[in-house]
């Protein structure tokens, strides 16, 4: 009598199921590793080890070599994001016109520096590089489930004021 | 009669969707057909949102900085009434802005509706692809881009013709053209607008290139900080493959080609061609060695060649109208037209597309209008953070590739970054320096530690803890980095330091030994006082953070130094200009 097959694996493809049609068409396809990267961080919000891992079983792609990946991206996370993800825009245009003190703001008023996320989970905060409206300067854009919204000349008072109202509607 | 409101993302951030929608509603309420359509950035920034109402015979009106709340107003006088809302209009002024410029490759952006392909076909699209499959060998259209004089808009200014020809020459079949729409120099939107704005001249550039070389695939690499720009490019792309202008036998004849997105997840190394193909083939963007180029061992090893937005974006036109047409635009040496974005301390921000070797000074104060609350114009930044600040006695210089090469500056992607007093130089070459800090991608130790490095002397100088010979040492480290690291990314690195430190060393001198910062901007050299002007309103003493000031009601207050975090807060919210900064 065969031994009682491990289900493992079949348990780990209930668990991330959302991925498999993307897992579907990319898996085996070389040079597909960003972009399965990004739609598993689409649907799951961030990388988790485990979610690492299942990519690996499925591509052939060693762990390490995802998180090799994974970590020289600006855009992929490997911890847990708040219900909006804010990013702010640190470009040229908008550190001429008082980016530094948009930030502090928002750290001041929120209690987490760049990258972190709010005990409530609420919030996260990001910056980046450039998101190319330098003439709305400083600029920042907020994502959640409702889709992106930039926010455009932005001060210390207008950043605050969006950031109390996103909190009452969270 | 119909309405057409811009919404690139600069629109769509200022409200232009709200303001569209309001139309919609407002036209509804009246049981009126008119219809209310999309377009993409005009390139006036600063005048968004915008909204084009043409009247039966297409004539147009123009009106500017329209909120959802001006929407009824412009209805009843416009399109009731029949008479233009002066007050929203456009000023002659502003229409200035365009009409100083020459429009190639922003030809439709703001005109026609991005996500419609026929309103592109309109305006005479697709036919420089139609007359090239029908009328010209792929020889004969790389003649005619050799004609043209066409460099590549993406930084270098590498002749275009020549890399076609490359990967043309080639051997082997299999051959891929990647257009390479990672903008990633901070302050730099142009790729944006072109994308946005008109996804399909950038295809048919991109369908003339893959005829001219001999590929048959297309890669976008988009950064994925363009939502819209990506969206907009799919439905391009699936609206020309239903016309039969992508896939098998384009226009009935022999050449198959079609094209895929690919978006980038945020590495500003990935400009560099071989990081971009590496980072196309799944792997962590590094750059390697070159040879062999790309041209000839490019994406899986085989002949790619790599081509900005931009630059793919003049080539129907050129088609169209001749390379020699093209030509008449520019110098000798640098040929056509180019795309700028205006942005910093400039009045009228936005996109511009001038003749090349037009001089700042034009750009600047002719378009852009001169300096943002009438300051004194200090230094203009550009190429990014490759690139370097040209000082404003510099400001006649013709913006060609030689010319701004000559100033230690780039033309680089076209970003312009104008500053003005109140911008301390020390302190953009430490923000570039952080930058390039953080971008750098680990391979080569002098660009590794070596930036590193002189952030650390940067920072310490704009912190107050700048020491007799910083300033030698920067130059230093330069010199070592640019011979000693491998892609363009470290080369160009240390360019704003040093164009900084050739043009305003007194201001690091200040810093280092007189711990002053000349446009009152780092933190650590300045301090807030409280003038006489004070009338004790009390304003400041509820906005400062920190409680560091004090004072009876109608009695001149006091910052205490020792508590103030110099957040400025106080200084903003004084109605009497009584707290300055020194």
């Amino acid at each position: 009598m065969a031994a009682k097959g491990c289900n493992c694996e079949a348990n780990r493809r209930e668990q991330f199921k959302e991925l498999e049609p993307v897992m579907q068409k990319l898996a085996d396809v070389p040079g597909s590793l960003i972009t399965i990267l990004q739609e598993a961080q689409g649907i799951y919000g961030y990388l988790s080890t485990e979610l690492i891992n299942y990519i690996s079983e499925r591509t052939g792609i060693t762990p390490a070599r995802i998180y090799g990946v994974a970590t020289f991206y600006a855009q992929f996370r490997l911890q847990p994001i708040g219900k909006y993800l804010i990013m702010l825009c640190k470009g040229t245009a908008c550190h001429v016109n008082g980016a530094d003190m948009i930030e502090e703001a928002i750290c001041d008023h929120l209690g987490i520096v760049d990258g972190e996320t709010t005990e409530d989970e609420i919030f996260t905060l990001n910056n980046v590089a450039c998101l190319g409206c330098c003439s709305l300067a400083p600029v920042m854009m907020i994502r959640s489930a409702e889709g992106d919204e930039t926010f455009g000349n932005l001060t210390k008072d207008k950043v605050i004021k969006i950031l109390d109202d996103l909190k009452e509607r969270a | 009669m119909r309405i057409v409101v811009g919404q690139g993302s600069c629109g769509v951030a200022t409200g232009a969707k709200k303001t569209a929608q309001e139309f919609e509603n407002i036209l509804n309420e009246n049981k009126m057909d008119i219809p209310v359509s999309v377009t993409g950035c005009i390139g006036t920034c600063y005048l968004e949102p915008i909204v084009d109402i043409y009247n039966d015979d297409e004539e147009l009106t123009r009106y500017v900085g329209v909120q959802p709340a001006d929407v009824e107003a412009i209805f009843k006088s416009h399109i009731i009434d029949g008479k233009v809302l002066e007050e929203k209009a456009i000023t002659a002024d502003d229409s200035l802005f365009l009409e100083k410029q020459e429009r190639i490759v922003l030809r439709n952006c703001g005109v026609i509706n991005p996500e419609n392909i026929d309103e592109y076909i309109a305006r005479g699209g697709y036919k420089a692809i139609e007359h090239a499959l029908k009328d010209l060998t792929p020889e004969e259209v790389i003649e005619e881009i050799k004609i043209s004089g066409l460099r590549g808009r993406g930084g270098a200014g590498f002749p275009t013709w020549f890399k076609w020809n490359a990967a043309k020459e080639a051997p082997g079949h299999e051959k891929y053209l990647v257009c390479n729409a990672d903008e990633g120099d901070p302050g730099a939107f142009m790729d944006r607008s072109v994308l946005e704005g008109d996804p399909h001249s950038l295809l048919e550039g991109m369908i003339i290139a893959g005829y001219a070389m001999g590929a048959s695939e297309g890669i976008i690499y988009c950064r994925a900080e363009y939502p819209l720009a990506i969206k907009r490019l799919e439905i391009a792309m699936a609206q020309a493959r239903e016309r039969g202008l992508l896939g098998k036998k384009i226009f009935g004849r022999g050449f198959d080609f079609d094209i895929s997105i690919k978006a980038g997840a945020g590495a500003f190394v990935c400009g560099e061609e071989t990081a971009l193909i590496a980072s196309l083939e799944g792997q962590r963007g590094m750059p390697r060695l070159k040879p062999p180029f790309p041209a000839e061992q490019g994406y899986w090893r085989k002949p790619t060649d790599i081509n900005n937005v931009e630059t793919l974006a003049n080539v129907p036109w050129i088609l169209i109208n001749g390379g020699k047409a093209f030509a008449e635009y520019g110098t000798d040496k640098s040929s056509g037209t180019k795309v700028f974005a205006l942005a910093g301390k400039i009045k009228r921000g936005g996109l511009v597309e001038v003749p090349m070797g037009m001089t700042l000074r034009d750009i600047l104060f002719g378009i852009g209008g001169g300096i943002k609350n009438d300051r004194e114009f200090k230094a203009v930044q550009m190429g990014g953070p490759s690139g370097g600040c040209i000082p404003a006695e510099l400001i006649d210089t013709p913006v060609t590739y030689e010319d701004i090469s000559k100033t230690g500056a780039i033309v680089g992607s076209g970003g312009m970054i104008v500053m003005d007093e109140d911008t301390c130089m020390v302190d953009m070459a430490r923000y570039f320096l952080n930058f390039t800090r953080d971008e750098s991608c680990g391979k080569c130790t002098y660009c590794r530690v070596g930036t590193k490095r002189m952030l650390e002397i940067l920072e310490r100088i704009t912190e107050g803890q700048g020491k007799p010979g910083d300033i030698e040492l920067l130059e230093e480290l330069a010199s070592k980095i640019k011979d000693g690291a491998l892609c363009g990314l470290g080369q160009t690195a240390p360019n704003p330091v040093l164009t900084t430190i050739k043009y305003f060393r007194n201001e690091y001198e200040d810093h280092i030994y007189r711990k002053k910062c000349t446009a009152k901007s780092c933190k650590a050299l300045i301090s807030y006082e409280i003038t006489d002007a004070c009338k004790g309103c009390t304003a400041c003493t509820k906005k400062c953070p920190v409680n560091a000031i004090s004072g009876s009601v109608k009695k001149k207050h006091e910052i205490d130094m020792e508590l103030c975090v110099k957040c400025g807060r106080c200084a903003s919210s004084c109605k009497f200009d009584a707290i300055i900064k020194k």
